[in-house]
């Protein structure tokens, strides 16, 4: 029984020409990442910009490459709104980052 | 054919089921994958911390050698992404053969990447004087926070380059079966997904411009 059903999961998933098609548009994100770096833009707005090129090319990764799209959904809901909450309370830091040049004591 | 059905949805809610509908093996990895992740997070976040709250942040990368070197890398995990794939979708289809080809070219890709960290590690550490904890451009955490985020990402690939040779040695000798390629390029693409991250908070934020 068990195996029966291994070999038919086994049958659903993306073609070669779409994961061609993945590898291509990261490629391109990548590139439009390192013309980015060259713009004279402030730090904060470049960090923004670069993070969310960054969580489009894992979402792409996870979904196509990993093959996420194509397994249940319970799957999905069971690995990932826990990891994305631990990391939006690890961003609860990240404003005291911006601020702590002005709550240093002069020199 | 529908009693067996029925059969199946009672027995997810009696033990025996497999409510993912994936084997215990990919569950595993996933479980793995997420965890691992968090630790990267929690680096990658520490990371950040410092380099937006430091003034003085040095940034040695130069475009040539250092981003176009980096690029070169990024590019080596994604074409090796896109050939564990094939691998994959090959063994799904019971072609050995190809599977074997598509792996030891993954391999390849990732060994390329080894290589080409290891000549920019050594250019750091020799030719720039970077150490953990100090260097010559400014703030001394950079050596710490470089060299412990992509040594961290350069020990993940390095065990699967060994991971993923084990799996082709035993593939071509007729061994395991589909599921443990797939297994194997959960983590792979994993890898590839870390650097995706490195490469744009790490380089890019410390380019000469």
């Amino acid at each position: 029984m068990s195996d029966h059903n291994q070999e038919a999961v086994h049958q659903v998933g993306g073609t070669t020409k779409s994961f061609s098609v993945v590898w291509v548009i990261l490629l391109v994100l990548t590139g439009v990442e390192v013309f980015l770096a060259y713009e004279q833009v402030p730090l904060l707005i470049m960090l923004t910009a670069l993070m969310g090129l960054s969580v489009i090319k894992a979402a792409m990764i996870i979904a196509y490459f990993m093959h996420l799209k194509f397994e249940r959904f319970s799957l999905f809901m069971t690995l990932f709104p826990m990891l994305v909450l631990c990391i939006i309370l690890m961003l609860i830091f990240m404003p005291d980052a911006h601020r702590a040049f002005t709550m240093r004591p002069p020199v | 054919m529908s009693d067996v059905k029925a059969a199946t949805m009672d027995s997810l809610w009696t033990g025996g089921g497999s409510p993912y509908a994936i084997g215990s093996k990919k569950f595993g990895m996933w479980l793995f994958i997420i965890s691992d992740a968090l630790t990267f997070s929690a680096m990658l976040m520490a990371y950040t911390y410092c380099r937006v709250s430091t003034p003085d942040w040095p940034t040695p990368f130069h475009f040539s050698p250092g981003i176009v070197f980096s690029s070169i890398m990024t590019f080596c995990l994604l074409s090796s992404s896109l050939t564990m794939v094939m691998a994959v979708h090959a063994m799904n289809h019971g072609n050995r053969k190809a599977t074997v080809g598509w792996l030891l070219a993954t391999i390849a890709g990732g060994l390329a990447f080894v290589i080409l960290h290891a000549t920019e590690w050594h250019t750091l550490i020799v030719e720039e004087h970077v150490t953990i904890a100090s260097n010559p451009f400014g703030s001394p955490l950079f050596g710490a926070t470089f060299f412990g985020l992509t040594g961290l990402h350069m020990t993940h690939v390095i065990i699967g380059v060994i991971y993923l040779s084990i799996i082709a040695f035993a593939v071509g000798r007729g061994k395991f079966k589909a599921e443990d390629v797939e297994v194997s390029g959960l983590y792979w693409h994993f890898v590839d997904l870390v650097w995706m991250f490195i490469f744009p908070l790490v380089y890019l934020l410390s380019a000469k411009v």
